[in-house]
């Protein structure tokens, strides 16, 4: 990314108007769309009681407490206002109804009943790693992690050879049928995915592969999209480049493989972005093909974990943040490559 | 034993007829330019040569065996482009490595054998680079190394210098009239540029229209062109065609054969006549042409039929001025109606 980009101003010296309208404009769209992202990290590390909270926080806060002598349990400090006392931290032993039950850290053996609306929590700032770390521990996140990231690579694997094997044949041979195979291939982006659901479903179950990331990976392995993407680049590749492996004893294959395949780079790097954004964020398919909870994708488990009386926020929160991560990444480090892909089909 | 012989070639593309019943043959370390004006079909017929391209009929014979089923790499020809086609993901060493590679040479063979081909070439110091990296003539160059290493029975080459600029043409025709006596191997080259033929050919093959007008040395091809398509392609400026209508009084005296329609004089075998000579012609200046050592000089004859006449030295014509010119029998082609030449007794 270019840096000195983000500095361009019109004004030389003092800044234009226009200058000051396009970054209050870009102020505004980036808290607009990246505000809620950030909110959502932030949250992801608040324990439930916090998340509850109201008025909402940025940061996480979380209620001190104190060990005091004579209970088991670390106890909730309380900043108390009491009529002619100063206000004071106590530790709430119990509370029943409007009335709470404190005492003083210092005198742990008097109790004394406070109304909660004298009492205010007393937070720290507290960053709930436990959010992150049950997920591995106590829900099984590591294998839901690995099911999603073995699909994305191996599909998007699979999806770039024989997307674009279909591709070099499309576009650099001469046969009959030729355009009409590739209307074919065409005229099935225009059915919608949901008709064929229940079909996909039975090829599936028939062919063995329910409850087997393989399930998920095949069907779609071959994508239309894909198709027309890398054919239109490679029909840009000149011909006379092939002749003339051919005439240095290369095989077809050979060809395809050393010749067409790194040629076709660029569009094969925006083929592979999109295959990822795709194959991470999938739903529907791994939906009607994974039942058993093992072999669940990180969005089946998202989805899983909302309960239908009781949603632990904290934990599908954090999870959430790890579902997005990768697929940033990948952006973040490969983004220069969608610019450049795409530009160079255009200019070659 | 011709290392090529095409019989009978023929070539359709659906409907359209591009070459008609094609007959030549090439000898063993010949440099045979195939030229023409453009779509007369040389280049179909060079990657038919190739195997690039099947014919729809006739046959293709290298070293007396049969090979019109046998594969474009098989065949032992080497193909330069037009365009070059070099690999432009590879370096210039793989470039030359790939045809190598491809037939299972061991790595040190490969590189004995690309090393070779690019010190005869003077790329040593390019090995490394990629063909974006190197300009025209340095891509010609790797080119053409890209078929030495191959060590093929034929060289192919399909206009290779039309992509340069003027002065390194010049060079490069040099290189590689160079370059086919240190190798001594039989190279076919297609060009439209006659004066390319002229200079590099062994033989030339004058295309038109998909049939052969004429096979020769150029000293054949020059001193007695087969048709005025020949004459008028061959030998630059073009040669002046005079109809039978505008010989003037006394020109019979050049023994004229019977049907004669057409004269053919080129214009660097004018003569300065004196005036009152029998059978000369007589040529009102329209302009001149200064060229350093020649002038060109444009007029027309009486009857208004224009011609050109190459003269060495300064200009010392005005225009409107009348020039009395002779030629010598030797040098003046008669043409039939159907623009043939007539065979002419010499005198």
């Amino acid at each position: 990314m270019n840096m000195s980009m983000l500095s361009v101003t019109r004004g030389r010296k003092r800044l234009h108007w226009t200058d000051v309208l396009s970054y209050v404009y870009l102020l505004v769209g980036l808290i607009t769309l990246f505000g809620p992202v950030l909110w959502l990290v932030m949250s992801s590390f608040k324990t439930e009681a916090a998340l509850g909270m109201y008025p909402p926080s940025f940061l996480p806060y979380a209620q001190k407490s104190l060990v005091v002598t004579g209970h088991d349990q670390p106890l909730p400090l309380f900043l108390v206002h009491q009529d002619g006392q100063a206000p004071r931290a106590m530790a709430q032993v119990g509370r029943i109804g409007l009335m709470a039950t404190m005492v003083d850290p210092a005198q742990p053996d008097v109790t004394v009943q406070v109304p909660i609306q004298q009492r205010i929590p007393i937070t720290e700032l507290a960053f709930a790693w436990g959010n992150y770390a049950d997920l591995f521990q106590k829900f099984n996140f590591g294998r839901f992690l690995w099911n999603s990231v073995f699909i994305t690579v191996v599909a998007t694997l699979l999806t770039l050879l024989f997307n674009s094997m279909a591709a070099f044949a499309l576009s650099k041979y001469q046969f009959k049928g030729r355009k009409a195979v590739f209307m074919l291939i065409i005229s099935t982006l225009m059915i919608p995915p949901t008709i064929i659901l229940v079909p996909v479903f039975l090829v599936i179950n028939g062919a063995g592969l329910l409850n087997s990331l393989w399930g998920v990976i095949l069907p779609a392995v071959a994508t239309p999209t894909g198709v027309f993407l890398l054919r239109q680049y490679m029909l840009s590749i000149p011909d006379e480049l092939l002749e003339a492996a051919r005439m240095d004893h290369a095989s077809e294959w050979r060809i395809y493989w050393r010749i067409v395949l790194p040629l076709s780079a660029p569009a094969l790097a925006v083929l592979a972005i999109f295959s990822v954004m795709w194959r991470w964020n999938d739903f529907l398919l791994p939906l009607i093909v994974l039942s058993r909870n093992e072999f669940f994708t990180l969005q089946l488990a998202l989805n899983a974990f909302q309960g239908e009386l009781n949603t632990q926020w904290n934990y599908l929160l954090a999870m959430t943040v790890i579902t997005l991560l990768p697929v940033t990444l990948v952006f973040a480090f490969l983004q220069r490559h969608i610019t450049t892909g795409i530009a160079n089909a255009g200019v070659k | 034993m011709s290392l090529l012989k095409l019989r009978a070639i023929d070539k359709s593309f659906d409907q359209t007829h591009v070459i008609h019943g094609v007959n030549l043959d090439v000898q063993q370390g010949e440099f045979v330019v195939l030229v023409g004006p453009s779509g007369c079909g040389k280049s179909t017929l060079l990657r038919i040569i190739a195997g690039l391209d099947s014919p729809t009929s006739g046959d293709v014979w290298i070293e007396d065996q049969r090979v019109n089923d046998v594969s474009a790499a098989d065949r032992g020809c080497a193909m330069v482009f037009q365009s070059y086609a070099l690999y432009p993901h590879m370096s210039v060493y793989a470039n030359m490595a790939f045809a190598l590679e491809n037939i299972g040479e061991s790595r040190s063979e490969i590189e004995r054998k690309v090393r070779e081909a690019a010190s005869i070439l003077k790329l040593d110091a390019l090995l490394d680079r990629r063909p974006t990296q190197l300009s025209g003539g340095q891509r010609q160059r790797v080119a053409i190394g890209r078929a030495i290493v191959r060590n093929p029975k034929l060289f192919l080459f399909d206009e290779p210098l039309s992509n340069l600029d003027a002065e390194l043409r010049v060079s490069m025709r040099a290189e590689l009239r160079d370059l086919h006596r240190r190798l001594g191997s039989t190279m076919i080259y297609v060009t439209h540029d006659q004066v390319e033929a002229m200079s590099m050919a062994d033989q030339i093959v004058v295309l038109r229209a998909g049939r052969i007008e004429q096979v020769g040395s150029p000293q054949a091809l020059y001193n007695q062109p087969a048709n005025t398509f020949v004459a008028g392609f061959i030998g630059s400026p073009r040669m002046n065609f005079i109809p039978i209508s505008s010989f003037p009084e006394g020109a019979n005296a050049l023994n004229w054969p019977v049907g004669t329609h057409t004269m053919g004089v080129r214009p660097e075998h004018w003569e300065q006549a004196q005036a009152q000579d029998q059978g000369t012609w007589s040529m009102t200046v329209q302009s001149v042409e200064y060229l350093g050592g020649q002038q060109l000089i444009q007029g027309h004859l009486p009857c208004h039929t224009r011609i050109e006449v190459l003269g060495a030295g300064e200009p010392r014509v005005h225009i409107g001025e009348q020039l009395s010119l002779q030629v010598k029998a030797s040098q003046a082609h008669a043409f039939d109606a159907q623009g043939f030449r007539l065979p002419r007794s010499l005198l």
